[in-house]
C-alpha cells in the first residue's frame, strides 16, 4: 500500500479540503482523518454505513483513594506536573494527570493507584468498496500521537490490499504530526502564500526531513499572494522539493464544502486546479 | 481578580480561522499590552509584531542520564516508565528521550542511585517590544513532540505583566496544549469561520470553555454573503457574538504581508478597539455576576 499524508503546518490552508479532493479523483479505497484534535474529514467524505467504534485508552490516571489518604503530602512534592491538590483528602487534577505513577510509587499509605481513562473515541466505516478510519480526542486529552498510530493502524489492518491510501494530518509539528508521518512514501504539503505560511512551511519541510520522508509541495489560495506564491516556489527550488502546482482562492470551495461536496467533483477554477496537483503528485507518488 | 491583570484567551477548534489575525490586532489595538504566543509549533505572533531587542531563554526538560558503573541492570527504571521511553539492550537502560515525559521516575526508583537527571533544550521563550506591545513566543525545537513545557514558561510571565491586558494566542484544537494555555484565562474569545468545518470545530471548543467553566464568546470571521454554519451555531447555543470581521481582500492582503491592519488603518482600527471594548464588557459582566454567585 502506498501512502499518501497531506500535511500543513498552519492550520487552514486547505489541507481536508484537498485531501477529500485526492480521495474522490483517486477512488482510494482506504483512507484516514489523522487530525484527532480537530476531524472534519467525515464531514465532506459521507460514508455510507454506520461506523465500528471503539474507545481509546489513552495513559491512565492517578486516583486517590480518600479512606486511605493520610494528608502527608509526599504525591504532591514529587508530582511534576502539578496535578496533585492539597486538601483533606488530597485530589488528583485528571487534566493535569499525565499517567507517570510517581505518585503510586512514593504514597507512603498504598493511597494512591493507576484507573484506565478514556481519552478518545476510534470510528472505522467500511463498506463493500472502501475503508475510513478517523477518531475524536476528548476534550482537553493529551498523548494524541498514539491515537494517530491507532487510527493509521486501523485503516491498514481493515485494507491491507489497497494500492493507495489518502491520510489527512494534522496542523503543527508536535507529537500527532510525528505520528502520522512515520510509515508514509510521500508527504504533500498545502501551503500559503503568507508570512505565516512560509515559515510553518519551512517547519513542516524540516520535521518530514528529519524523517528523510519524500516531500511535495502545492499552494492553495495562490492568487491572493502572487509574491509569496512565487517565494514558496523558490523555497521549493532551492531544497529541491518538486512543486505540485497552485490552487488559486475559490469563493465556490466555500459554497463546495459547505454543502458536503469536494471541490474535484464540480467544474470551478478551484476544482480545475486540484485536479492538476492530483496528476502531478500521483506521478511522483 | 484586581490584583491580576485582565487575561484574555483566543482559540479555535481549527486552524486558520484567523486566531493570531485577533488576537495580534488586540493588543495593537490594546497598545499597552502584552501579547503570548502560546501555539509554539507554528508561532507566528512575531512575523507581524517584529519585536525590538528580542532576549530569548531556553526552555529544559530533565531527563535522565545513566551511570554505567554504578548500574546493576535490575531494571527497576525499565518496568517503571509508563511511557515506554526506557529499554533493556545489553544489560542496561537505554533512554529514547523524545518519549520521556521528565516525571523523574527512574530517578527516583533507583535502588543504587546510578541516575541522574540532566537538562535537555526543548524549546525558547523570546521576548521583544514592538510600540508598547510585550511580545513573548514560545517555540518549539523541531523533532520534539510536547510543547507543554514552552507555554508553562510562556504563562509564566503573566503575573510580571502589570496592569496590562494580556493576550493568549492558543494553539488550534482542543488538546493539553489548548487546555494549558487557557488555563490562567479571565475570558476566552473563540474564532470561528464560516464553513461546516468551522462549525464543527467550534463545537469543539465551545465544549472545552464550557468544561472549564470560563466565560467566552465568539467572533466570527471571514464573514461573506450566504450562510453561516458557526452563526447558526452561536445562536443555537446563545454563544454571545463578540463582532464580526467581514472576508475582505485587502485585510488578507495586509496579513499575507505580515501588516497589522490596526497599524495600517483606521478602518481596522475601529473594527477591532470596538472589539476589544466588547470584550471588556463581558469579562467585566461576567466578573460581576461571578462574585454574585
Amino acid at each position: 500500500m502506498k501512502q499518501l499524508l497531506i500535511l500543513s503546518g498552519k492550520g487552514g490552508t486547505g489541507k481536508t479540503t484537498v485531501a477529500g479532493a485526492f480521495i474522490y479523483l483517486s477512488k482510494a479505497k482506504a483512507y484516514a482523518d489523522c487530525d484527532v484534535d480537530a476531524p472534519n474529514l467525515h464531514l465532506i467524505s459521507h460514508p455510507s454505513c454506520p461506523p465500528q467504534r471503539a474507545d481509546y485508552f489513552g495513559m491512565p490516571k492517578a486516583w486517590i483513594d480518600s479512606n486511605k489518604c493520610i494528608g502527608c503530602g509526599t504525591c504532591l512534592s514529587h508530582c511534576r506536573f502539578d496535578a496533585i491538590e492539597a486538601g483533606t483528602p488530597f485530589r488528583v487534577k485528571p487534566f493535569a494527570c499525565e499517567g507517570c505513577g510517581v505518585c503510586v510509587a512514593v504514597c507512603p499509605a498504598s493511597a494512591v493507584s493507576m484507573e484506565p481513562a478514556v481519552a478518545g473515541e476510534l470510528s472505522l466505516y467500511r463498506d463493500d468498496t472502501r475503508v475510513f478510519s478517523t477518531a475524536k480526542l476528548a476534550m482537553g486529552s493529551g498523548t494524541s500521537g498514539k491515537l494517530v498510530t491507532e487510527v493509521k493502524k486501523r485503516m491498514i489492518s481493515a485494507a491491507e490490499n489497497a494500492e493507495l491510501s489518502v491520510v489527512d494530518g494534522s496542523p503543527g509539528i508536535g507529537c500527532p504530526v510525528i505520528a502520522s508521518i512515520s510509515g508514509v512514501d510521500m508527504v504533500l504539503i498545502v501551503a500559503e502564500p503568507s508570512l505565516s505560511g512560509i515559515s510553518d512551511m519551512a517547519r513542516i519541510v524540516k520535521t518530514a526531513e528529519t524523517f528523510r520522508t519524500k516531500t511535495v509541495v502545492c499552494v492553495n489560495k495562490a492568487d491572493v499572494n502572487p509574491d509569496k506564491t512565487e517565494e514558496i516556489r523558490a523555497f521549493c527550488r532551492a531544497k529541491q522539493l518538486p512543486f505540485a502546482g497552485a490552487i488559486p482562492f475559490d469563493a465556490e470551495a466555500v459554497k463546495a464544502v459547505n454543502s458536503g461536496k469536494s471541490i474535484a467533483e464540480l467544474d470551478i477554477p478551484s476544482g480545475r486546479a486540484v485536479r492538476n496537483v492530483y496528476a502531478e503528485v500521483m506521478t511522483l507518488l | 481578580m484586581a490584583d491580576k491583570p485582565l487575561t484574555v484567551a483566543v482559540l479555535s477548534g481549527k486552524g486558520g480561522t484567523g486566531k493570531t489575525l485577533v488576537s495580534v490586532n488586540l493588543a495593537a489595538a490594546a497598545g499597552d499590552a502584552v501579547y503570548l504566543d502560546c501555539d509554539v509549533e507554528e508561532p507566528n505572533g512575531h512575523l507581524f509584531f517584529k519585536p525590538e531587542a528580542a532576549q530569548e531563554e531556553t526552555v529544559t526538560v530533565k531527563t535522565p542520564e545513566f551511570d554505567a558503573t554504578l548500574c546493576t541492570g535490575c531494571r527497576k527504571c525499565v518496568e517503571f516508565c509508563a511511557f515506554h521511553a526506557l529499554a533493556f539492550t545489553g544489560g542496561r537502560p537505554m533512554l529514547f528521550d523524545e518519549v520521556c515525559h521528565s516525571c523523574g521516575g527512574c530517578a527516583l526508583l533507583c535502588p543504587v542511585d546510578a541516575i541522574r537527571e540532566t537538562d535537555k533544550a526543548v524549546g525558547t521563550v523570546s521576548f521583544g517590544i514592538s510600540d508598547c506591545v510585550n511580545v513573548f513566543t514560545g517555540r518549539l525545537n523541531i523533532g520534539e513532540a510536547s510543547g507543554i513545557p514552552v507555554i508553562k514558561r510562556l504563562l509564566s510571565k503573566i503575573s510580571n505583566s502589570g496592569n496590562r491586558t494580556v493576550f493568549i494566542d492558543c494553539p488550534p484544537g482542543s488538546a493539553c496544549t489548548v487546555m494549558e494555555s487557557i488555563q490562567d484565562a479571565d475570558f476566552c474569545v473563540l474564532v470561528a469561520e464560516p464553513t461546516v468545518f468551522g462549525a464543527h470545530n467550534l463545537a469543539m471548543v465551545y465544549e472545552l470553555v464550557s468544561l472549564f467553566h470560563k466565560p467566552f464568546g465568539a467572533v466570527l470571521n471571514k464573514c461573506q454573503a450566504g450562510e453561516n454554519p458557526s452563526e447558526t451555531f452561536c445562536r443555537e447555543h446563545r454563544i454571545p457574538i463578540l463582532g464580526r470581521i467581514p472576508f475582505d481582500s485587502a485585510l488578507g492582503a495586509l496579513n499575507s504581508e505580515g501588516k497589522i491592519a490596526v497599524r495600517e488603518n483606521q478602518h481596522y482600527r475601529k473594527l477591532f478597539s470596538s472589539l476589544l471594548e466588547q470584550i471588556g464588557k463581558e469579562a467585566l459582566y461576567e466578573a460581576a455576576s461571578d462574585s454574585q454567585r
